[in-house]
């Protein structure tokens, strides 16, 4: 719909200038409302938009949504005001006659937000009856939204035209809101609307019925009785929410503990140094963007798909050096290795920020991982969404690499008996070294997703390294179906306490949690049996 | 940047000669003063994290306190001496921020310190700074509360910047149902605390006003974000005062930008988010979205002072992408007060300096002048900035005039009747209804 609209707008450019032609000028209440853009004052510009949405004037459209989108420039020195056009050609925007250029004294207008509301509003009035379906769809929102009177005309008009089913509702809608607020609307009128919007039935509707002021006392009921049937239907989408949330957070808990399952829970390495692999991740991301906008930007929408194998490299070999050149002589020695391994992520920290600076990097969504779609009355995001899956296909091809692989198979027999293993002929050390870059390049791989909704920053890690650790302690350590169980208890348990006792009192209940578990259950909730774990 | 001014001291007799170095030297002599002018400078201690969770917004002051020091040298330095800086790095870690304070005060002899970010920071510093009688430049906004004697605070008390954002939100866009969503630390707490009683003054009921607090560093924003959405459909035009600190912003804006919320629906005014924390975020969703600062990177004035600054700031840096940013500007006008404190007493003696201090004029980057006040807050314009989408603000409105600062808020029960005066009454908090001052008056 967006990519259609600079040529659309185009063509109604062109023919606006042909009409302007065929119009000697005049000098009316509209030129004077144009002028007044110039003046650089938020009330002058909203009086000005209310005066030219009104006017009737063919030229009205094109400045309106050239304010909205900041191409209305204005030159405060000679009062002139242009409209300049997504190709860059312009037009006086008093006149509608071509210009060749505007002048550099000229700037956009500026708008605030209650500004951009009314501009919302405006546009939306003149275009109910556009082509467009999607703009159509739009023009009807935005007049619920502002609800204003003036607009009653143009809704009704276009609802008589209208054949499209939601843009009708939409319409209709429109029109209840406008009638609700509307003074002088018979009382039928009013009971009709309250009856649309409890059919509609969402967090706006309920806002017009409680904010609706003074009515009838039939009005009144029949509004009250709409707000609790959908007060009542909010709150069972509100528990299907709080699941979402919850899995959404399990997700995340569950990528970043993925790793530490690998390093803690199968070799049994306490690696401090964990969360700085996912900041390396998030890093690497941010590398490939860099490289991407400044060479290839076309491939933006690629960069994610291009950052995890390499994340998973970067992360892995540093984790592969890192086992070879420390952990290796510390095996057995859980107090050291945690002492060495937490030097060496402030080590890791420090050097992130020499090399990339102390502050946030920008790491861009992709479009498909922006905004956000309604399932019923809740709001899923794209980003929060495509982590899950994302999550839970890293987990797969992980169980499935530690089944079906000859190195999943090694890893398996050297963490149940080492000698055992080595044995029969496995490098043990060689399978050691393996094991903890596939832990440390899961997580990088982990970075790639978390830097979507986190900020790139050399402190990444630390927020994560103390709740990937809970999680696989709570799930059982040595078993990834614990991790992944723990993880999403841990996260709906976690969204479902929050509403109740607010973020920060959660957390300390779900810590208490944990530790009373633990004092129960302390190999976790999967534990594992045998001679191998007593040992 | 420590070693390599002693380099060029050193160099800069290299070059000159011994011969020039001995006349000099029995000039200096000879007249008896400024015998030791030649080999001595004046040292300024710089206490700002350069590693650790502050490393983020504290690196940028360090770098502003090198870059104003560099420029007084270029001009001749303070009383014909060099200034000197001495940085160290408290490590985001607060008892060490008392240590490296001790530190700078004792072993390197420094005239003044200009740091801290987090109140806990200088309060864990206070202690040492009254002990050893030096000064602190603070620059960062923030709850009040305080008027310490050698403390100078030339970051925004609350009623700069909370007030002021939350008076344009009932005039401009008629708000009338207020989230207050901050960080849990002392800063957010006693601000909502104000924000509140002040809300309440102004007639905004109880069940209008929805407090939140997270933890640091909360990146799961979904449930907190449904709910602004939830208390705003109520038919009321709700607004969100954000206190929320450091790197959690970029969290909570990303979830509102992905949950659709618009700013000309819910607008957030943020107290803790300027051009630096920006840097690290699309502001394509955010724009409209608003923050209270005293000063802004694209304020144009007429005399071009905030022009030149970004661009000797960004020559300095070589960095032509380096963003300015209000604490910045506090550090500029703190710096050049001093200057001016020890030029007019001729001494960086820290007691004759306390002294001189209130009433020193220095001009801000805004066009303006600011002044101390004799509750060592300073005089400052208050800005109200909408979001742009290339991480600038665009100001939307302004205070007629410059603000003082209140030290003691005029909200609170605990403290509407205390002053700060530290010229007349010479004390901090001077309770003004029962003519008594409060503790630690000296």
């Amino acid at each position: 719909m967006l990519a259609n609209l600079p040529a659309r707008l185009c063509s109604l450019l062109l023919s606006l200038f042909l009409i302007a032609f065929a119009l000697p000028a005049f000098a009316g209440p509209f030129e004077d409302a144009v002028a007044k853009f110039a003046n650089d004052d938020f009330s002058d510009t909203e009086e000005a938009v209310g005066v030219i949405a009104s006017s009737g004037n063919k030229l009205a459209f094109p400045i309106i949504s050239a304010l909205q989108d900041g191409r209305l420039m204005a030159d405060p020195d000679s009062k002139k005001v242009y409209v300049t056009g997504t190709d860059g050609k312009s037009i006086d925007a008093a006149t509608g006659e071509a210009v060749t250029s505007v002048p550099d004294s000229a700037s956009a207008v500026r708008l605030n937000n209650r500004l951009r509301r009314s501009v919302d509003a405006a546009l939306g009035s003149l275009t109910l009856q556009s082509p467009d379906v999607g703009t159509r769809l739009q023009a009807a929102q935005s007049v619920f939204k502002s609800h204003e009177e003036t607009a009653l005309e143009a809704v009704d008009a276009a609802l008589a035209k209208e054949s499209n089913k939601s843009v009708k509702t939409a319409l209709g809608e429109a029109r209840a809101a406008i009638l609700l607020f509307k003074p002088d609307a018979t009382e039928v009128e009013k009971l009709e609307a309250v009856a649309t919007l409890k059919a509609r039935g969402d967090q706006e509707a309920m806002a017009l019925l409680t904010g609706m002021g003074d009515q009838p006392a039939s009005v009144t009921k029949a509004a009250a009785s709409a707000i609790s049937s959908i007060q009542s239907s909010l709150a069972v989408w509100s528990t299907v929410q709080n699941a979402w949330y919850g899995l959404s957070l399990g997700s995340v808990l569950l990528l970043a503990a993925i790793g530490l399952a690998i390093t803690f829970g199968v070799m049994g390495v306490i690696n401090m140094a964990h969360g700085e692999m996912v900041m390396i991740g998030a890093y690497t991301t941010f590398v490939v963007q860099e490289v991407i906008r400044t060479r290839y930007p076309g491939l933006f929408d690629y960069s994610l798909l291009i950052a995890v194998p390499l994340a998973f490299l970067v992360a892995g070999a540093i984790g592969v050096l890192i086992e070879r050149s420390i952990i290796r002589f510390l095996y057995g020695r859980p107090l050291e290795t945690l002492l060495a391994t937490w030097g060496l992520s402030l080590v890791l920290q420090q050097a992130v920020r020499t090399m990339f600076g102390p502050t946030n990097r920008e790491v861009g969504n992709p479009s498909w991982m922006s905004g956000a779609f309604e399932l019923g009355q809740i709001t899923i995001t794209y980003n929060r969404l495509w982590i899950l899956c994302f999550t839970l296909a890293v987990f797969a091809i992980l169980l499935a690499m530690l089944r079906y692989t000859a190195l999943g198979l090694e890893m398996r027999a050297v963490t149940q008996n080492r000698r055992m293993a080595a044995s029969m002929g496995i490098a043990t050390s060689r399978v050691d070294a393996l094991t903890f870059g596939l832990g440390s390049g899961i997580a990088g791989i982990a970075g790639v997703a978390l830097s979507q909704i986190d900020n790139v920053s050399p402190n990444l890690g630390q927020s994560y390294i103390i709740d990937s650790f809970m999680v696989v302690v709570f799930g059982g350590v040595g078993n990834l179906w614990g991790t992944l169980v723990g993880a999403f208890t841990l996260g709906i348990a976690n969204k479902f306490l929050e509403p109740v006792a607010g973020a920060v009192l959660g957390k300390i209940a779900i810590l208490v949690l944990i530790i009373l578990f633990i004092q129960k259950r302390p190999r976790g909730l999967f534990a594992l049996k045998g001679r191998a774990v007593e040992a | 940047m420590l070693t390599k001014s002693t380099r060029d001291i050193a160099a800069s007799f290299s070059r000159r000669g011994v011969l020039a170095a001995t006349a000099g030297l029995m000039l200096g002599l000879a007249t008896l003063t400024g015998a030791k002018a030649a080999d001595d400078t004046i040292k300024v201690g710089v206490l700002h994290s350069l590693s650790g969770t502050m490393a983020i917004s504290e690196t940028t002051l360090k770098d502003t306190i090198l870059f104003l020091i560099d420029e007084q040298n270029k001009k001749g330095g303070v009383l014909g001496k060099k200034l000197e800086a001495v940085v160290v790095d408290p490590a985001s870690n607060w008892p060490l921020f008392a240590e490296k304070a001790r530190e700078l005060i004792t072993k390197d002899k420094v005239s003044v310190v200009f740091g801290c970010w987090t109140s806990v920071s200088r309060k864990s510093v206070l202690p040492v700074f009254k002990e050893l009688n030096n000064i602190l430049f603070y620059p960062v906004q923030y709850e009040g509360e305080e008027s310490e004697r050698n403390v100078f605070y030339t970051g925004a008390a609350p009623n700069q910047q909370a007030i002021p954002a939350v008076d344009y939100l009932m005039k401009e866009e008629k708000v009338k149902r207020w989230v207050l969503a901050g960080t849990d630390y002392v800063y957010p707490r006693t601000t909502n605390k104000i924000l509140e009683a002040y809300l309440k003054s102004k007639g905004v009921a109880q069940e209008d006003i929805m407090i939140n607090y997270t933890p640091f560093g909360h990146s799961d924003w979904q449930t907190i974000v449904a709910d602004i959405k939830k208390f705003g459909s109520a038919g009321k035009k709700t607004a969100v005062v954000s206190t929320i600190n450091g790197d959690a912003n970029v969290p909570f804006y990303k979830e509102l930008g992905n949950q659709g919320i618009k700013a000309k629906d819910i607008p957030v005014v943020a107290f803790s988010v300027g051009e630096e924390e920006l840097a690290g975020i699309d502001t394509k969703p955010l724009v409209g979205h608003l923050a209270a600062w005293n000063y802004f990177e694209s304020i144009k004035t007429k005399d071009g002072s905030n022009e030149k600054f970004i661009k000797d700031w960004q020559t300095y840096t070589k960095n032509p992408k380096r963003v300015t940013n209000d604490p910045m500007e506090a550090h500029v006008i703190g710096f050049a007060m001093w200057v001016k404190a020890v030029e007019k007493v001729k001494s960086t003696d820290p007691d004759k300096v306390i002294d001189a201090l209130p009433g020193i004029e220095a001009p801000n980057l805004t066009g303006g002048v600011s002044k101390m006040l004799p509750n060592h807050h300073i005089t400052k314009p208050v800005f109200i900035g909408e979001i742009k989408g290339n991480g600038q603000f665009d100001v939307v409105w302004k205070t007629p005039g410059l603000v003082a600062g209140d030290a003691w808020s005029k909200e609170l029960d605990g403290s509407k009747d205390l002053i700060g005066d530290w010229v007349g009454k010479k004390c901090g908090n001077f309770n003004t209804k029962t003519n008594k001052c409060l503790g630690s008056g000296s």
